[in-house]
């Protein structure tokens, strides 16, 4: 499917995706109580970070990510992905992503699916800020002739 | 049953990942990149997954426990303080850089291991700095 105006979008697959990490979310939820953030269960599976959730439920949502995505490459084929030149880009920006999700209590998924969904004060304001602080490091990186 | 249910929620949100585009840093930054060739794709997978969670919430307000667990764990916190907002415009800035946030980047040692594993490896790092700075 095609969106008049955008045609590299992919808003069918997107939809269905997000529709999915939904449903993923939703189990957490109901069947577990526990909010489906990556963030904080990734650093509750790096042991890093201790207490709640228990190690094996933490390791074992973040393991299943990377299921998630072998299941998808054997069952529909490859992931087409498009990677910023040098490990620069990565580099620093894993580090920002780090000490900002546990600073923020919150990434993409714990304050912008399951937070927002909830109408959390805390996580409107933080999905705002995280988009838009986004939104103005790509502007300035293209300002500055660095676009990838 | 938790352990399987850990998995199985991991699982569908890696493949949910996969399908959306979203383990694609340039369609992230596309979105991210609202003066250039905006790809609007973003925007129907948060779209998606916040459908499903609205009514979620409405069914976990009708029940007492969650079906497999003793109770809900969930954050109660208000307070809208300088740490989540100076923490969430970090996490912005790494992710606007990289084109990556945690879910993606964690599936994407699947499908992209070295450039995935440099940003996972990083993002590690910077988790236990943050430990080290605010713990002592």
């Amino acid at each position: 499917m095609i969106l008049p105006g955008f045609p590299d979008a992919q808003p069918l697959e997107g939809l269905l995706g997000g529709l999915l990490i939904g449903l993923s979310a939703a189990i957490m939820l109901l069947g577990l109580g526990r909010i489906a953030g990556v963030s904080g269960m990734f650093a509750r599976a790096t042991t890093i970070e201790d207490g709640s959730p228990p190690w094996p439920i933490a390791a074992l949502f973040v393991g299943g990510l990377v299921l998630g995505a072998i299941v998808y490459r054997l069952v529909l084929g490859p992931v087409e992905a498009a990677y910023p030149p040098g490990w620069g880009w990565l580099a620093v920006g894993g580090l920002l992503v780090g000490f900002g999700t546990r600073l923020g209590s919150g990434c993409t998924s714990g304050h912008g699916v399951c937070g927002m969904s909830r109408l959390s004060p805390r996580s409107l304001v933080a999905t705002a800020t995280f988009i838009l602080a986004g939104m103005a490091t790509v502007a300035v990186v293209n300002m500055l002739g660095g676009g990838w | 049953m938790r352990l399987f249910l850990a998995l199985l929620s991991g699982a569908i949100f890696g493949f949910g990942l996969a399908l959306s585009g979203m383990m694609d840093p340039g369609r992230v930054r596309g979105f991210l990149d609202v003066f250039g060739a905006w790809d609007p794709t973003l925007a129907f997978v948060m779209g998606g997954a916040v459908l499903v969670m609205a009514v979620t919430w409405v069914v976990q307000r009708r029940m007492t426990r969650p079906a497999f667990a003793v109770e809900f764990n969930l954050p109660g916190t208000q307070l809208l303080d300088a740490r989540l907002i100076g923490g969430s415009a970090m996490f912005g800035v790494g992710w606007g850089l990289s084109g990556l946030c945690p879910g993606p980047a964690v599936a994407s040692l699947a499908t992209a291991f070295l450039p995935a594993a440099i940003f996972v490896g990083s993002m590690t790092a910077g988790i236990f700095l943050h430990r080290i700075v605010t713990r002592g």
